[in-house]
């Protein structure tokens, strides 16, 4: 395996006595599509959150390119190169399709501002599908397209990381199929994403490599179907009889 | 930067109503030019107010204190430097004093903040009375041979500066990373953009514009005193007038600061003790009935007759 593009090592959060991440270590390499599962409640968003800076680190480290970026605050983060979408999509209400994914290019790692930021922006939002629709108000939008704008947004500034947290949640099975479509054509531009995700479907046919969680804490990692076979994953679960 | 034929059209119409305003005290009435000043003075307080409080949504009730620390400023220096300096010197401390006040208090969230910046202006003032008592002296005289039209265009200099600087934030990377963080400032943060520093950095321009407008006006009072130069009533009233013509434009404000202006001059000359009691039921109207201001009143309109201005 290549030199990694973020590590996380020994990475814990603790919310007073709960320990909603513990000890979480492992690696994404460059080009790789790695999925983070888990049941509810197991730590997933949480230790998505501790790599953006939406959250501090109890302890650990999240490094990116060997440096480390914990510890950062999530502008920071963000300048160097990582870059997220949230469990629930956060637009800008008072700007348009487009001032929303031109919010993404002015201040992040690669930045663009006047007509190349809005030419961009519109570049992406064709590459969403929304081409055209960049005068349009976000209130406008459908679900779908609403997530379409965010994840527009997040590439605008050309992150080396993507974190998806939870991005093919909530859409009908017409929707999912255009969700899965879209993210794996990231995964062919050779983008390096984690993506946080219950769909199975969807994990199967992105993932390189899964790292599943449970409880805070790491269970198992490999390729889709190694983790999905494994016993340890099954009882996460499904619970101990179904073992 | 490149300017569109709207840009330069909006540019000669301000250039136009600009000049026609500093022909005011040529027409030789004492009241309307005493008016003017009024109204200029609450346009720079309340359109740098908006600059800041328009996209963040924070409440300032510092206004007080900045135009008092302006005043005092003149009424200190006015022997021994020229008037334009002490002004400079004035807008230099308020924009110090507004990035203190900023570091310490724009972590806070909302009503945390508000009461500090009220907070602010009592506590300058009283810090200022405690040392006026122990040296013994009550006021300062403030004896120039400026009069009221000199003051005028003094003040209609300082709001010319404040729609420059205002244009300019709306057009740059600030004033796009202020709207951003208005919406939403978790995005802000995970878009790449320092949110503390780009509140701290707008908030010393209300800061600066409110010290210059009291260092101004100084030479009005001919004697300055606490309770005048800090009177919290100011505040309060620069945020009515802003929040009346709506915050959320560059020219809202103005469209405020003229009818609440000519309301609160005929209610002080017909009921002069009631002033406070009219401004308090301004303020449950605006509240109640015009939560945008004027332009959100205009914007509504817009909207339904279907010619939406491109933003």
């Amino acid at each position: 395996m290549a030199a990694p593009v973020l590590s996380l090592r020994g990475v814990t959060k603790r919310f007073g006595g709960l320990t909603a991440v513990n000890a979480m270590g492992f690696d994404v390499s460059e080009h790789e599509v790695v999925g983070l599962l888990g049941p509810n409640g197991s730590g997933k968003s949480t230790t998505l959150n501790l790599i953006s800076g939406a959250l501090p680190l109890t302890s650990g480290q999240v490094s990116l390119w060997g440096n480390r970026i914990s510890g950062l605050p999530p502008q920071t983060i963000t300048r160097k190169g990582v870059s997220r979408t949230f469990q629930l999509v956060r637009l800008l209400p008072s700007m348009n399709v487009r001032e929303n994914v031109v919010a993404g290019a002015v201040f992040g790692h690669r930045r663009r501002w006047g007509g190349e930021a809005r030419d961009h922006a519109d570049q992406l939002l064709d590459q969403v599908g929304l081409g055209g629709k960049g005068d349009m108000a976000v209130g406008q939008l459908t679900y779908i397209d609403t997530k379409r704008v965010e994840l527009a947004r997040t590439l605008a500034s050309d992150p080396k990381v993507l974190l998806l947290d939870e991005w093919l949640a909530g859409l009908n099975p017409t929707e999912l199929q255009i969700g899965i479509g879209l993210i794996r054509s990231l995964r062919d531009e050779g983008r390096t994403v984690i993506l946080v995700e219950h769909v199975m479907d969807a994990i199967r046919s992105l993932c390189d490599r899964c790292v599943v969680m449970a409880a805070g804490s790491k269970i198992a990692e490999g390729t889709p179907t190694e983790v999905l076979s494994d016993k340890e994953v099954i009882r996460a679960y499904l619970g101990d009889d179904d073992a | 930067m490149s300017l569109t034929g709207s840009d330069l059209r909006n540019l000669v119409l301000a250039a136009l109503a600009l000049g026609i305003c500093a022909l005011l005290p040529l027409s030789g009435s004492g009241y309307w030019l005493g008016l003017g000043v009024t109204i200029a003075m609450f346009t720079a307080l309340a359109t740098s107010w908006a600059l800041f409080s328009g996209p963040t949504h924070y409440i300032s009730l510092a206004t007080a204190a900045f135009f008092g620390v302006g005043t005092y400023v003149t009424g200190l220096g006015i022997d021994s430097l020229p008037y334009w300096g002490l002004i400079g010197i004035a807008g230099a401390i308020g924009a110090v004093l507004a990035a203190l006040v900023g570091l310490a208090t724009l972590r806070l969230s909302g009503v945390y903040f508000v009461i500090f910046t009220l907070g602010l202006a009592e506590l300058v003032r009283q810090v200022i009375t405690w040392v006026q008592n122990n040296s013994g002296q009550k006021g300062l005289y403030v004896l120039t041979d400026l009069d009221e039209a000199g003051i005028y265009w003094w003040l209609l200099g300082l709001v010319t500066a404040v729609f420059v600087t205002g244009w300019l934030i709306g057009r740059s990377r600030l004033g796009f990373a202020l709207r951003i963080i208005g919406d939403d400032e978790t995005v802000a943060a995970h878009s790449g953009i320092n949110t503390a520093r780009a509140k701290v950095l707008l908030f010393m321009v209300p800061g600066a514009v409110a010290a210059m407008t009291g260092a101004i006006l100084a030479p009005r009072y001919v004697y300055i005193e606490p309770s005048l130069a800090f009177a919290p009533i100011l505040s309060f009233q620069v945020v009515i007038m802003a929040l009346l013509g709506g915050a959320s434009r560059l020219w809202g404000p103005l469209v405020g600061v003229i009818p609440f202006t000519f309301l609160l001059e005929a209610v002080s000359a017909n009921f002069p003790n009631q002033s406070t009691l009219v401004i308090g039921v301004a303020f449950l109207i605006i509240v109640y009935f015009l939560p945008n201001g004027f332009v959100g009143l205009l914007d509504r309109a817009l909207t339904r007759t279907g010619h939406r201005r491109e933003a």
